[in-house]
């Protein structure tokens, strides 16, 4: 029997805003364990939550970018449970009214489009961070609860492990985009749930549904669908039942285990909050944050293409990266050969980019200097294999110019046509079996003599010229 | 309300029942359900659910950071803490 794969995903994305939802407590990755608490995000009793303006409106601005419609109330709830990681034993949340609704993400996979529903984005505290098997029992580090979450949850369109990875991807970039989230999944600022069930092709209702927990990376995600696919679809062949159940990913063994079953299933009897009143955004809140919002990846891209005339590709890897594409776009305004620009990035730049540990981002690499580079290259100033040694002077990070490097490493080229012709003559004089063969037809001479001038320029001469000034040379002789 | 509710509660609220007062609570908060019921004679058609009992909306505060508290100052209050965190028992899901 064949089986097709159903997948919803629910995302948890931490907010980059400096201070947390409901305190003035710093959000920062990293720090000294529970040095970011006050009595808010302790949960002493009396202590009152207020909530963060930043927060509400990044909730907004990714709501645009996924396309959503963004409510005009919404409040929050408590959703109660016991954790150790959560020092109220309630989740301060949004239930029946969430920011944002119904929204979208169009994705192109493997050539073919696609369009992943998003049913909700609400707004959350998140939890505390358990540190295990130090101090003989697990240590609570609250610097991470009451940082300002939003959950995206998606309807269940997504139809294989590859889809799933294809829609984090460009989650992530979106979001990165509009500056409301770093997105690192290694850091936990971007997790994700997924649930997961199987059913023959052609019908129509859903099989029973796992949630999957503990996914720590996009592989990860792609590993643990196609396990549980492979696992229901196992199941379904024995004539077993699936039941509902939550289980957890172990990424090291790569299989699942049971969490807890549907029986066991957490009732978290949300209520609302009455320490925090509603939000109202009216039309104009709404129209602002639509002003605001910059340029989104997939409009990026498709004006790379259309008024730059980059290819396809180069634009979709581009605009990938945040930080790449500003650094393209900040030199296509110095110097307006995109598509130079464009062949150096894709090559190599991003090679380069490889030996470091964050990518791009980490190379800091000066868009001026960058172009500077490139234009003295475009101008015959250096070769090729000069502007690559400048580059790699650029990347030492000594902040000498480009002019001050091509002096020190003597790269430049000789352009100057008398000069270059004085060497021609020579050559030339030099070689008269050579000119007389080459007179007759035989060009394979031409890379004999254009290699005795280069050498006896010391490999300065711009080849071009070279080339042009022996065959106007060898015309009058 | 029966005794399998008055369970299913407890487990929630983690508290420990005998069944001594498992039969008494049953009895208990079935005469306050029977109270707060009486609500659901009045006809609220058309009425909206309150959200909230203050007439306040959008309080909001600034995305400024302020100092937060020392740690040395709430760590001893726990029943058990190390210099920097408070120690639980561990807790594998």
């Amino acid at each position: 029997m064949e089986f097709e794969t159903v997948i919803g995903l629910e995302v948890h994305c931490e907010l980059a805003t400096r201070t947390k939802i409901f305190c003035s407590c710093l959000n920062e990755f990293g720090g000294e364990p529970n040095t970011h608490c006050c009595p808010v995000c302790l949960g002493m009793p009396g202590a009152l939550p207020v909530m963060n303006r930043a927060a509400v409106e990044m909730a907004v601005k990714a709501g645009l970018a996924l396309n959503c419609q963004i409510a005009k109330f919404s409040k929050f709830d408590r959703k109660n449970y016991f954790y150790p990681d959560l020092p109220k034993s309630y989740q301060t949340s949004q239930y029946e009214y969430p920011i944002c609704l119904k929204g979208h993400v169009d994705l192109d996979v493997n050539g073919e489009p696609r369009r992943i529903g998003i049913t909700r984005i609400h707004l959350e505290e998140d939890a505390g961070k358990l540190v295990h098997g130090e101090y003989g029992g697990t240590m609570l580090d609250l610097n991470r609860g009451g940082v300002p979450l939003i959950e995206i949850v998606t309807e269940p369109d997504l139809r294989s492990a590859e889809e799933a990875r294809v829609f984090l991807e460009k989650l992530k970039a979106d979001l990165s985009y509009i500056e409301v989230s770093d997105c690192k999944m290694e850091q936990g600022s971007l997790r994700c749930d997924v649930n997961v069930s199987v059913r023959p092709v052609g019908q129509k209702e859903f099989g029973t549904r796992c949630e999957l927990k503990n996914i720590n990376s996009f592989k990860a995600v792609v590993r643990a669908i196609e396990y549980e696919r492979d696992r229901q679809i196992d199941l379904i062949e024995d004539g077993e039942e699936i039941k509902q159940e939550t289980r957890r990913w172990d990424d090291v063994k790569g299989v699942s285990l049971v969490m807890r079953s549907k029986e066991d299933a957490m009732d978290y009897r949300y209520f609302p909050c009455p320490d925090l009143v509603p939000i109202v955004l009216s039309d104009e809140d709404i129209e602002r944050a639509k002003r605001e919002m910059p340029e989104l990846p997939d409009v990026k891209k498709a004006r790379y293409v259309r008024e730059l005339a980059l290819p396809e590709y180069d634009a979709g890897v581009i605009t990938g990266d945040k930080s790449l594409a500003a650094f393209f776009d900040r030199c296509v305004a110095l110097f307006p050969n995109a598509k130079m620009i464009s062949n150096w990035i894709m090559g190599d730049v991003l090679k380069k980019a490889k030996e470091y540990e964050n990518g791009f981002d980490d190379m800091k690499l000066d868009a001026g200097a960058f172009t500077d580079m490139l234009k003295a290259l475009d101008a015959g100033k250096i070769s090729a294999g000069g502007a690559k040694t400048v580059l790699d002077e650029l990347l030492t990070g000594t902040g000498k110019s480009v002019g001050q490097i091509i002096e020190e490493k003597k790269l430049a080229q000789i352009s100057d046509t008398g000069a270059i012709l004085k060497i021609v003559t020579e050559v030339l004089d030099a070689n008269p079996q050579s000119v007389a063969e080459l007179k007759a037809g035989k060009d394979k001479v031409m890379a004999f003599l254009m290699g005795q001038v280069m050498r006896a320029s010391k490999g300065k001469a711009n080849p071009q010229t070279v080339n042009e000034l022996i065959r106007a040379e060898i015309k009058n002789r | 309300m029966d005794i399998k509710e008055v369970e299913a509660t407890a487990r929630l609220a983690k508290i420990e029942l005998n069944e001594k007062d498992k039969e008494r609570i049953a009895d208990d908060l079935q005469r306050m359900i029977d109270y707060v019921k009486q609500l659901q004679q009045i006809d609220t058609d058309g009425v909206e659910p309150t959200s909230h009992v203050v007439a306040l909306q959008n309080v909001l505060r600034e995305d400024v950071p302020a100092e937060s508290l020392p740690r040395e100052s709430f760590l001893p209050q726990a029943p058990d803490a190390s210099d920097e965190g408070f120690v639980i028992p561990s807790v594998i899901e």
